[in-house]
């Protein structure tokens, strides 16, 4: 049954992929004042609304395990984490590429890159710390810990940085502003969002079915060890 | 009750750290070497010295910060001394709190042996010491509080040395921001601003959840 939501998701979110690249590169014109670059934003925001959806959605099924003490959520949580980490990743390099082009500079210290730079590193001990430790269910309640923390954390760090860097480059997007694009500009963010979220769907299952087959490995170990 | 076993736990800590001065002579030899490492990457008799003195100082204080808190619980490790104290009538709490308060006391004593070597190879001194002591004792214990807990979580780990400065330097950055930005107001004698605020509620909102996930931490 799994296969099956795999595939057809597969193969909704490669159509809608194809569809949405169809309208971002050949119907939408060039914007006035950025010219071709601002299509990145078609990725750029799908991908950081996806990672840090992801990291809260860790964080709630790390408490999930907490309460329930069921591993399963363990391996949810992880999936979900790491997966969302890949978008936060293409999230910071292509908002890096976009500030290449029209800050004239790779990184800014603007507030919302410093922080979701932090946000990344401390997911990104989180994924090291998963493979440091070999005991599962040591590991899931450190992973848990460790989850609710970085999250509470990312989010503090947020609002600091927002608070003391403020002579830092504010943001350039009108959608930020609450200004919104021109309307037909506006869609395909959207439906690329759902397109990547399709994909991230698939890659936490794959994932979720990996780390299936890996407790059963380890079961099984441990069942020849204690032979 | 509480309070004992938390003070029985720190003044063990303290004892045994009096003794061997492990912890306590590589944190201070590290904390002199970094302020001289970093004279080479400014110039140190420039006026700029007062803007990024305060950040200097704060680096200093979570470098050498890590050394100690590195060794907390790894101490415990030689003749299972922590599979003892977890089994002990001591609560997690307690255990937690006493490492923590002998820490805090290590590290605020490197930082006040830091400070006047910062002030002498820098000549930066602030014109009041009470605010700035202050700032050091909130923001050591956040250090504190946060490397405490992980220091718990990594003891037991193959890469423990690795793995403790990735998970707690980017959980310190937001209090490193702001005592560094208190610090930077009381070096130039200005008032220290809403971030002292910020320090006391992040040392309530840590404390609290490091005690309530120590246990699961400790014990599981």
């Amino acid at each position: 049954m799994r296969e099956k939501i795999i595939i057809g998701l597969a193969i909704f979110a490669a159509g809608l992929l194809a569809w949405n690249m169809n309208t971002i590169f050949t119907q939408l014109p060039d914007e006035l004042n950025q010219g071709a670059i601002y299509r990145i934003i078609y990725f750029h925001v799908p991908a950081n609304i996806l990672g840090m959806s992801g990291f809260g959605l860790g964080m709630l099924l790390s408490i999930g395990y907490l309460v329930t003490k069921d591993l399963r959520y363990d391996a949810l949580a992880a999936s979900v984490t790491e997966v969302s980490l890949v978008f936060a990743s293409i999230g910071l390099a292509t908002g890096s590429i976009w500030a290449r082009i029209i800050w004239g500079v790779w990184w800014a210290w603007d507030y919302r890159l410093t922080s979701w730079l932090v946000c990344w590193l401390i997911f990104g001990g989180y994924l090291m710390l998963r493979r440091a430790v070999d005991e599962p269910i040591q590991r899931a309640r450190f992973a848990a810990v460790v989850s609710v923390l970085g999250t509470v954390n990312a989010y503090i760090s947020y609002k600091s940085i927002e608070w003391w860097n403020t002579q830092h480059p504010q943001p350039v997007l009108s959608i930020r502003n609450g200004g919104g694009m021109a309307p037909g500009m506006e869609a395909p963010i959207w439906w690329n969002l759902l397109a990547l979220a399709c994909f991230s769907a698939i890659l936490v299952m794959v994932r979720m079915r990996q780390e299936a087959f890996a407790r059963e490995i380890d079961t099984l170990r441990r069942m020849a060890h204690a032979q | 009750m509480f309070l004992r076993q938390v003070w029985t736990v720190a003044a063990k800590d303290l004892h045994s750290e009096l003794r061997t001065k492990e912890a306590w002579n590589a944190s201070i030899a590290f904390s002199v070497v970094i302020l001289l490492l970093f004279a080479f990457a400014f110039d140190p008799s420039s006026e700029q010295i007062r803007e990024f003195g305060s950040g200097l100082l704060w680096m200093t204080y979570a470098f050498a910060g890590a050394l100690v808190l590195n060794r907390s619980f790894a101490r415990e490790l030689q003749n299972d001394c922590l599979d003892a104290l977890i089994a002990s009538p001591v609560s997690s709490a307690a255990l937690f709190v006493g490492k923590a308060l002998a820490n805090f006391t290590m590290l605020f004593a490197v930082e006040l042996f830091s400070l006047p070597v910062f002030g002498l190879f820098y000549n930066t001194w602030p014109p009041r010491f009470a605010p700035l002591f202050l700032v050091m004792v909130l923001g050591t214990w956040a250090l504190t509080i946060i490397g405490t807990l992980f220091s718990a979580l990594t003891v037991n780990l193959r890469l423990r040395e690795l793995m403790l400065p990735t998970l707690v330097y980017p959980m310190m950055i937001p209090v490193l921001i702001a005592a560094m930005t208190i610090t930077t107001n009381v070096l130039a004698g200005n008032p220290m601003g809403f971030g002292m605020r910020f320090l006391v509620a992040f040392d309530i909102i840590f404390t609290l959840l490091a005690v309530v996930f120590v246990d699961t931490v400790l014990v599981g």
